[in-house]
């Protein structure tokens, strides 16, 4: 535990363990099979067992980065925590709802980015007023006047990105999460969030951060954890655990 | 590192995923009105905005839909030989029956297919349905303002008594609310319930009687009239052709639909919104 127990916990993580039943097809598709009628494929309940007892406790003004290979269970842990995955296992406690933030599809991608900055703020709880009065804020920090009116199918995957993580961001969250979204900014953008982390963190919030880019994590965290195959595989300081981790693949 | 629930609960932390209690859930739905309804407009904008003619096509949808019912059924078919006011008949039954199917349609699909926006921002997910139908009822108003236009062009007088479509179409909206609670949880657990949703649709239209009247066709049946009545779109159908076309015997209206109607909308609100609440921590799911 790199963190001293007498700060305030935000999050604790007990024993969590997380099952998806997936309805999957039963066979492989082969060269051989694929001839074969749709109707003729088995389907089978699989399950896939994503996380496999994790757990652990952030405190306030903790900024966590979150790092593992691609499958190892961090946007499950996340998702978790936000409360979108149920735990088929083991408890998590929060002193919030805590709000995730993703790449992904658009908000409502067939309506314009300033339909969907009025849409999410109401959505999060702010009255039309409020929302009038942040509004040239959340447009100026995701960085996309000229195309606010556009719908936002035509928007770019960066685009997509930094317009919910501007109107994610307005509602000052104690509890943010935020999944590989700053990957997809440009250089610009990517220095504005990270700053934007902080300040969140700085006001008492608590962040975790889910990234591929360790200079990001180096950048805004405090504190790594390390998944790998939905066991937690390390917690500790930045820097150790990333040599760790890199010295593994 | 043992966890002590009592402890976590002291220094103000609470579980994740549990659900709030249903009266301070359905308080919670109710600030987000703002929402429900700017979701509601904003969808109807975006439905239309590809098309050139954009929102006109809210009043052109059911006139093409009247003018087909009109076309195979008044002239194809002769079924309105023995019903008064057949055009009037088939007009009320087609817009008030578009508002259903297409709140069951589009409501039964209000999560699965708002998966970004589930995922992304949390929110009482009741809202998405709340839209859904509040969405089709703002496309019902301007349908009812041509009905009315229409009556009158066809020398119905306008009477007090036609404001009676004000508490129905509350009514009606309440119904398909709760039925849109039931159908929009379903479909989470199942998806193939979206499949069958236009057979439920189908059989209903057919037991309305959109197209042809109840009362002359089974005249010789009073006790299939006696059932049918207890089906409430019909129920909810016959009374708006009561409001609207009371110069004809036919059409005389039976305050038992009243209750009838009545009952259906409360009852279903009540257990669909409970259904739908006892699920709320589940919407979220990816698979």
């Amino acid at each position: 535990m790199v963190a001293s127990s007498d700060r305030r916990p935000v999050v604790v993580v007990d024993n969590v363990h997380v099952e998806y039943k997936v309805l999957a097809t039963g066979k492989k598709a082969t060269a051989a099979n694929t001839k074969q009628s749709i109707f003729s494929r088995r389907r089978t309940m699989q399950t896939v067992h994503a996380l496999k007892g994790v757990s652990f406790t952030a405190y306030e003004n903790d900024s966590i980065g979150i790092i593992g290979s691609n499958g190892s269970g961090k946007s499950t842990l996340m998702r978790a925590i936000t409360g979108l995955t149920p735990v088929s296992k083991g408890n998590i406690w929060a002193s919030s709802r805590p709000s995730m933030l993703g790449v992904g599809a658009a908000l409502i991608k067939d309506l314009s980015g300033s339909r969907n900055v009025i849409l999410g703020g109401l959505a999060l709880g702010f009255t039309k007023a409020e929302i009038e009065g942040l509004y040239d804020d959340i447009v100026d920090f995701a960085g996309i006047r000229k195309f606010i009116d556009m719908p936002m199918r035509t928007y770019s995957s960066g685009m997509t990105a930094r317009l919910k993580f501007a109107i994610a961001t307005i509602r000052d969250h104690e509890i943010l999460i935020v999944d590989e979204a700053l990957a997809v900014g440009d250089r610009a953008f990517r220095t504005r969030s990270e700053n934007r982390i902080r300040e969140i963190r700085d006001n008492a919030g608590t962040v975790f951060l889910v990234s591929h880019s360790m200079s990001s994590i180096r950048d805004t965290c405090n504190r790594v954890i390390w998944i790998e195959k939905g066991e937690m595989k390390m917690d500790g300081d930045p820097e150790e655990v990333i040599a760790a981790y890199e010295a593994s693949s | 590192m043992p966890v002590d629930a009592s402890q976590l609960e002291a220094q103000g932390l609470s579980r994740v995923g549990g659900r709030p209690p249903y009266f301070s859930y359905m308080r919670d739905v109710f600030q987000r009105r703002d929402f429900i309804v700017s979701l509601a407009r904003y969808r109807i904008e975006a439905e239309n905005q590809r098309n050139r003619l954009g929102v006109g096509w809210v009043l052109l949808k059911p006139i093409l839909n009247a003018l087909v019912f009109g076309l195979v059924f008044g002239i194809l078919m002769k079924s309105h030989a023995d019903t008064p006011f057949f055009i009037e008949f088939l007009l009320i039954g087609v817009f008030l029956f578009e508002f259903f199917s297409g709140s069951l349609g589009a409501g039964s699909k209000s999560i699965t297919s708002n998966s970004a926006l589930v995922q992304s921002l949390s929110f009482p997910r009741m809202s998405l349905p709340i839209s859904v139908v509040t969405q089709k009822f703002f496309q019902l108003v301007p349908t009812m303002v041509l009905l009315i236009i229409a009556l009158v062009v066809m020398g119905h007088r306008p009477q007090l008594e036609w404001l009676l479509l004000i508490p129905l179409l509350a009514l009606f909206y309440i119904f398909c609310l709760g039925m849109v609670f039931i159908v929009a949880r379903l479909t989470v657990h199942v998806r193939d319930l979206a499949n069958l949703i236009p057979f439920l649709t189908r059989f209903v239209f057919y037991t309305t009687g959109i197209f042809f009247s109840f009362d002359v066709r089974f005249a010789d049946h009073p006790e299939l009239l006696e059932i049918v009545q207890y089906q409430p779109v019909y129920a909810i159908l016959t009374l708006g052709r009561s409001i609207l076309l009371n110069s004809d015997p036919l059409y005389t209206m039976d305050p038992t639909l009243w209750w009838i109607t009545g009952a259906w909308s409360i009852g279903l609100l009540v257990i669909g919104s409970v259904f739908f609440w006892r699920a709320e921590e589940r919407y979220g799911r990816v698979f």
